[in-house]
């Protein structure tokens, strides 16, 4: 059995990692397809990566529910180090998260399971937080919408292979829809819910 | 030590995460207004709480802050908010605008163009565009929700059926993303082009309303018009009288109880910057310059 003792630990500095951080994921989310570095280190227990630790150490509280995947929620290290660091309550019904942190992407749950937000509260919709295997280098794709300045070209390797064709949803919902980050290791891209695919490479 | 000790730019962790998590949502959602849990800041109301509760969510140790009031650096809520992170967060601070990575303003956005390493922050007093029009949140609530913008430019044809032209001259509405009616904050019409594809990103600050909404960058932002009464910005007719700029938004100042007057650019950090290279308008050897006794007007 883990003592808090034996725990990672969080950030050796709360207030200007947490800062760093989240410029980081701001710039994500205001230029989609752009990778960003997270700075800070922290503990990372589990499946967890180290962008994953530094954006639950950024903005997990006791105000946001979070959703675990089976592969997060299984690991005790994951779910008792969020517990101690971030205090945020773990929910098991998808469709109540603020956040999804989703350590096996071949066992994303189809996204109409999680928030979508309210026409009238478009803002009350989860935000998938996605680890995924590279974002340097795997399959090209090119994304537009605002925050990019015509093109960016995101290389990733993603899995689920079809994450772009699913979050086509976000099309149809939209003000509605689901904002997704990307982790992989230190970098992270943000899929904000405007981001359009216009054509997939090979 | 008798001084209270604050935290890293005034703010508590917890009321940072808040707003950050209302951050990335409003700049998910371009043009919508993310409620937040605004919290009470050690200024009145109306004097930028929503700016500055955004900026210090934002603001780490690398920043250089510059604060802008109406386009100035040098009047009082300028300088308060600019010494309030000087001493909350130990920031540098600058009123040259390409130095800044974070622009708090009220009411104007630069003349000179932003580059994407830069954050500008609104202060907000009322979000809500559609605000005077329906006074019922719940009601402009839904408006925004099925896009029901009807209203909106029902009030701009009244204008021309009454002025002739369209004569709201600040807080022109704007659709953002051909989706949400945004109102830009009091910013002068004249600024509203700056906001459409700037590539810096656009986030507004409403303390007592409680909103925070953003533009991303390179976002389309359209100000509502009509094919026959296409949106203008406005602008007095003459040059600064410092600069001789051209093209810059001109505040108009008072000079005498004869009617006399002299227009002057309202970015006083642009305005500067052109006298220092060299460009020198009519009165370049501006009024509120002091001059000892005797010395000659030059």
């Amino acid at each position: 059995m883990t003592t808090i003792a034996e725990l990672p630990p969080g950030f050796a500095d709360k207030v200007l990692s947490a800062q760093s951080t989240f410029r980081s994921v701001m710039d994500a989310m205001a230029r989609p397809g752009l990778v960003q570095r997270i700075v800070p280190m922290a503990g990372t227990p589990g499946p967890m990566m180290r962008g994953t630790a530094a954006i639950a150490l950024t903005l997990f509280d006791h105000d946001t529910p979070l959703w675990l995947d089976a592969r997060m929620s299984e690991s005790f290290d994951v779910v008792k180090w969020l517990k101690f660091h971030t205090g945020a309550p773990v929910v098991q019904d998808s469709s109540i998260a603020a956040f999804a942190l989703i350590a096996d992407g071949l066992a994303l749950p189809p996204l109409e399971r999680f928030a979508l937000g309210s026409s009238e509260y478009p803002d009350r919709s989860t935000t998938l937080i996605l680890q995924v295997d590279s974002l340097d280098a795997g399959r090209a794709f090119e994304l537009h919408g605002p925050g990019i300045d015509g093109v960016a070209t995101l290389q990733a390797a993603i899995r689920p292979a079809d994450l772009f064709e699913r979050l086509r949803v976000n099309e149809a919902l939209f003000p509605r829809g689901i904002d997704v980050v990307l982790v992989a290791d230190e970098a992270v891209v943000a899929i904000p819910r405007t981001t359009r695919v216009v054509n997939k490479g090979s | 030590m008798n001084a209270p000790a604050y935290n890293f730019a005034y703010l508590d962790e917890q009321t940072k995460r808040m707003i950050r998590r209302a951050i990335l949502k409003a700049i998910s959602i371009p043009g919508y207004q993310v409620p937040f849990a605004s919290r009470e800041m050690p200024m009145p109301y109306g004097w930028g709480t929503g700016g500055v509760q955004v900026t210090a969510a934002i603001l780490g140790p690398q920043d250089v802050l510059k604060v802008i009031d109406q386009g100035s650096d040098d009047t009082t809520n300028a300088i308060s908010i600019r010494k309030f992170f000087a001493k909350t967060a130990g920031v540098a601070t600058t009123t040259a605008t390409e130095e800044a990575t974070v622009i708090q303003t009220r009411h104007r956005i630069p003349e000179t163009g932003l580059h994407e390493n830069q954050v500008l922050v609104y202060q907000v007093p009322i979000p809500e565009p559609l605000r005077f029009l329906e006074p019922r949140e719940t009601e402009t609530r839904r408006m925004h929700a099925l896009a029901e913008y009807g209203l909106m430019h029902v009030k701009l044809y009244e204008d021309i059926a009454r002025f002739g032209h369209i004569a709201t001259a600040y807080a022109y509405p704007v659709k953002v993303n051909a989706r949400y009616v945004m109102d830009p904050s009091p910013t002068p019409k004249f600024d509203n082009p700056k906001m459409d594809n700037c590539p810096a990103l656009q986030l507004f600050g409403a303390g007592r309303e409680k909103r925070i909404y953003a533009i991303p960058p390179y976002t389309q932002v359209v100000s509502l018009d009509f094919e026959d009464h296409p949106f203008e910005p406005y602008r007095f007719n003459a040059p600064c009288a410092l600069c001789a700029a051209e093209n810059s938004y001109l505040d108009e100042v008072v000079t005498d109880d004869k009617g006399g007057r002299m227009f002057v650019c309202s970015d006083t950090d642009y305005c500067e910057g052109r006298q220092a290279a060299g460009h020198h308008g009519s009165l370049s050897a501006a009024p509120y310059k002091e001059r000892a006794q005797g010395e000659s007007n030059g």
